[in-house]
């Protein structure tokens, strides 16, 4: 099927830039370290600091270093090309290709994920179990259970920045949204605090966003804090926005089928 | 025919001073440019600094909420870390404004536009300092400042002459030593085009880990950035003298006023780093 | 040294090498470091005032050799000299003296109009303020520039791109302008203007260029002296003419006869390579004289109209290519071999 073969064929790609993996993964790590020693002072003084333990909290961090490249969650992950492609007007042929303009860089981007999952994604969580105490699952079930809540975060960033980059059909110039885009990612995932870190109000209403479905779910369901119920009731959450969310992208996509048939691009 | 051509001889000579003199002028020649340029175009680029500066301002109120939740974090209050934050963020960002541009190099490499830059008679580090200048990195600036601002007359400190004079010390010093890293990073893309994501462990991640108290991070990491990489001179030691914290390495009082000589130090490394990287590029071609 | 000496040797190769140490993979895993003579001792003379054509296959080495003069590589060998300047050691003082242009890439700014370019260059290189308006007119008026002065580069042509590009290259004044491709992908019009412009300025500026190009009529239209590289090595420094004539060269007679006839034969010192309709072709040695070819021709033949050709350019380099020039002889002095011009 040719999605599959997009999907392999970005996998692959990614696999080449191996001097980029290695310098990510040097980066995640140092970040990593740098965050870890500052929860550790964080929750020195507050030990239950959201309800997280401090081994919790360490988790976190590790988790959110080693889910960064796969779920972009600084932005990125090669949908920065889908903009450039409508803002120079290339567009127009992707649109009259036989394949779906959004499953097709929903396989791209899928295929990217797991190469990044496994090259910047394993060694940064390892450095992390072995230096730091860590809150890991033992049990092979709750490792797929991460593994597929990951996938519905990633399904759900892929989802967001879609609907960013297609705004580049209605702006003449998109660097602004993505930026903005981008803060909000870094800041609703949790990626500069844990969700569950926020005080009152705003930490409630944090949690509901589909920014909280791209890591802090996965961490959670990672550490245990949703299990049984709470890990259903996450993976719904997530599935659920990811669902809502690429509906909403292939609304927007006939929208821009639509003008750029209509203008000429 | 072409006996009247007068040949152009560099003005000033053709001693090093004079080639560092000239580096200067074409730096700010270029700079004058793009800065005109961007200006151009107004709207975008005011959307653009506010963009950087809530990006930056970001990390701020991550510290903010933390600190809704705690008092103190490694003894140090959010004034004192606040402190930590500005003196940080202002040296960074100083950095990142006048050469941050230089990380561009490996990309640079990778296209062949390397070699445009060296048809010039004009310094090739100059031209890609001030390449694509990019006045929206004030938005840093300007977000440490405001934020070591509200810091200054909440923190407790008895401010002597000598005292007060120790802050635009540390913003001084503290630019020089992260632009040091940033040449000494730009210098590795000559080796490796690909890696300019690992200079960003050092300048970003450094800014991330000096607006943190050094007694939050372990000891092996305090001596590798006071040691090896010694970032902790840009704001560290200073400012664990003004605000009477103790050294978590116990080092000698007369250490934290080593400053500008750990700068002078580094810029000279950086510049050896990066004459012997250029000299291979021309050596290797790309 | 006297000014005509120096005049002499404005550019001075000697011996030039330029190697790479380059990791090839031998079998699976295993990387072997091997030696790539890029350039392989190479010498010649340019003397001032003079248009050089630097021609050869990809890969020759021309593009190193362009690199090396301008100060972008440092030798590995040999000695390297542009108005006595080393461009290796001195690379931003010879800097102002030269111009360049590649065909591939633009010396230009991106992002900024093609005006600011030029102011940039004007400053950079400290031009006085009436060489560089005499000069700005002079080149916006010869390459057409009037309208495009406003545009940033990226959003101008190829063709428009290389002329702002040649245009920048000359503002300074330089007493070398090398060019390396500059009629790369550009249309038959803008081709014209560019050899046009060349030719003036390297007859009334008295500026000296070095020209490397794919493109031969480039090289038949402006160059007296072609210089040839292959593998690194210079295998012809000559005339045009002494390129036809040194080889194995043929012309072509081709005739018109008055209707469709067998091949030609029978006469001496041709044969025929091609027949359409009454049209004939007969090739025959380029040293020999055409004039008993077309007698004897007549003789036998209902001729209608007949018309010589020269050796083609592109056959022949092509057979120096091939031939790996073992059978040229190097001309070692630099001046011209062959006929007078």
């Amino acid at each position: 099927m040719v999605y599959a073969a997009v999907a392999a064929g970005s996998f692959r790609r990614y696999a080449t830039y191996r001097i980029a993996t290695v310098a990510g993964v040097f980066t995640n790590t140092v970040f990593g370290f740098i965050v870890a020693y500052t929860y550790i002072a964080l929750w020195d003084e507050r030990p239950h600091l959201g309800g997280y333990g401090q081994a919790q909290a360490l988790t976190f961090v590790w988790t959110a270093q080693a889910l960064l490249a796969t779920a972009a969650l600084m932005g990125g992950g090669g949908l920065d090309e889908l903009q450039e492609r409508i803002r120079t007007g290339d567009i127009a042929v992707d649109l009259y290709r036989p394949a779906d303009l959004q499953l097709w860089w929903l396989a791209a981007d899928l295929g990217r994920a797991g190469l990044q999952l496994l090259g910047r994604g394993v060694a940064p969580m390892a450095v992390g179990a072995l230096v730091f105490p860590l809150a890991l699952p033992g049990d092979a079930l709750t490792w797929g259970c991460f593994l597929l809540s990951v996938l519905f975060g990633v399904l759900v960033s892929f989802a967001l920045r879609y609907l960013v980059a297609l705004a580049s059909f209605w702006l003449l110039d998109g660097s602004g949204l993505a930026l903005i885009s981008g803060l909000a990612c870094m800041f609703f995932t949790g990626m500069v605090l844990p969700l569950r870190v926020f005080p009152g109000g705003l930490g409630e209403v944090v949690q509901l966003l589909p920014w909280a479905a791209i890591l802090q779910v996965p961490a959670d369901v990672l550490m245990g804090v949703r299990s049984g119920d709470g890990l259903v009731r996450g993976l719904v959450f997530q599935a659920g926005w990811a669902g809502a969310l690429l509906a909403l992208g292939r609304l927007v996509q006939s929208a821009a089928t639509r003008k750029v048939v209509v203008h000429g691009g | 025919m072409a006996s009247g051509r007068t040949v152009a001889e560099p003005r000033g000579g053709r001693g090093r001073a004079a080639e560092v003199a000239r580096g200067l002028a074409a730096y700010g020649l270029i700079v004058r440019m793009w800065v005109r340029s961007t200006l151009a175009y107004r709207t975008s680029f005011v959307m653009m600094t506010v963009g950087n500066f809530a990006a930056n301002g970001l990390d701020f109120v991550a510290i903010m909420l933390m600190f809704s939740q705690i008092e103190s974090l490694g003894g140090f209050t959010l004034p004192e870390v606040a402190f930590l934050y500005g003196t940080s963020g202002i040296a960074l960002g100083l950095a990142d404004l006048l050469l941050g541009s230089i990380e561009g190099l490996g990309r640079r490499i990778r296209d062949g536009t390397l070699d445009t830059l060296l048809l010039r008679p004009v310094p090739v580090f100059a031209q890609i300092a001030a390449d694509r200048f990019a006045l929206r990195r004030a938005g840093r600036i300007t977000q440490a400042l405001l934020v070591l601002g509200w810091a200054l007359p909440r923190i407790e400190v008895d401010w002597t002459v000598g005292r007060v004079l120790m802050v635009p010390m540390m913003a001084v010093c503290g630019t020089a030593i992260f632009a040091a890293v940033f040449t000494a990073g730009a210098a590795f893309q000559f080796w490796a085009q690909d890696a300019a994501e690992v200079q960003n462990s050092f300048t970003y991640g450094g800014n991330a880990l000096l607006q943190y108290p050094p007694t939050v991070f372990a000891k092996e990491l305090v001596r590798g950035v006071t040691y090896l990489v010694p970032l902790a001179f840009v704001n560290w030691l200073p400012a664990l003298r003004l605000l009477g914290h103790p050294d978590p390495l116990g080092l000698p009082g007369w250490v934290d006023f080593l400053g500008p000589v750990v700068a002078a130090l580094m810029c000279t490394g950086a510049g050896l780093a990066w004459r012997l990287g250029l000299r291979g590029y021309r050596s290797t071609g790309s | 040294m006297s000014g005509a000496a120096a005049a002499e040797r404005l550019i001075e190769v000697d011996g030039v090498e330029k190697v790479f140490s380059v990791r090839r993979k031998a079998g699976r895993l295993r990387r072997v470091r091997q030696e790539v003579r890029a350039v392989d001792g190479i010498s010649f003379r340019v003397p001032r005032g003079e248009m050089v054509g630097y021609i050869g296959p990809n890969g020759a080495g021309k593009s190193t050799t362009i690199k090396m003069l301008t100060g972008i590589l440092v030798p590995s060998g040999g000695r390297l000299r542009i108005a006595g300047i080393d461009p290796a050691r001195e690379r931003t003082r010879l800097a102002r003296r030269i111009g360049v242009v590649f065909g591939q890439r633009t010396t230009l700014w991106w992002d900024l109009p093609l005006k600011d370019s030029y102011e940039l260059v004007r400053r950079m290189y400290r031009v006085p303020d009436s060489t560089y308006r005499a000069n700005l007119e002079r080149c916006v008026d010869l390459l057409d520039l009037g309208p495009l002065l406003t545009v940033p580069v990226r959003q101008l042509s190829l063709g428009q791109r290389m002329r702002g590009d040649i245009a920048a290259a000359l503002l300074h004044d330089p007493e070398v302008l090398y060019l390396d491709e500059p009629t790369i992908g550009l249309d038959v019009v803008s081709k014209a203007k560019v050899r046009e412009f060349l030719r003036e300025v390297n007859t009334e500026r008295g500026t000296t260029v070095l020209l490397t190009t794919h493109d031969l009529t480039d090289i038949e239209q402006l160059c007296r002296r072609v210089m040839v590289i292959d593998h690194g090595r210079l295998v012809y420094d000559g005339g045009l003419d002494g390129l036809r004539a040194a080889g194995d060269g043929e012309r072509t007679l081709v005739v018109d006869l008055a209707r469709e006839l067998p091949p030609i034969d029978g006469v001496p010192g041709a044969r025929t390579v091609r027949v359409d309709g009454p049209r004939q072709w007969l090739a025959f040695p380029a040293s020999q004289s055409a004039a008993p070819l077309v007698a004897a021709v007549a003789a036998r033949y209902p001729l209608v109209d007949l018309s010589v050709r020269e050796p083609d350019i592109e056959t022949l380099i092509a057979e120096l290519y091939a031939g790996g020039g073992t059978r040229w002889d190097v001309a070692e002095d630099g001046g011209k071999t062959g006929d007078a011009l």
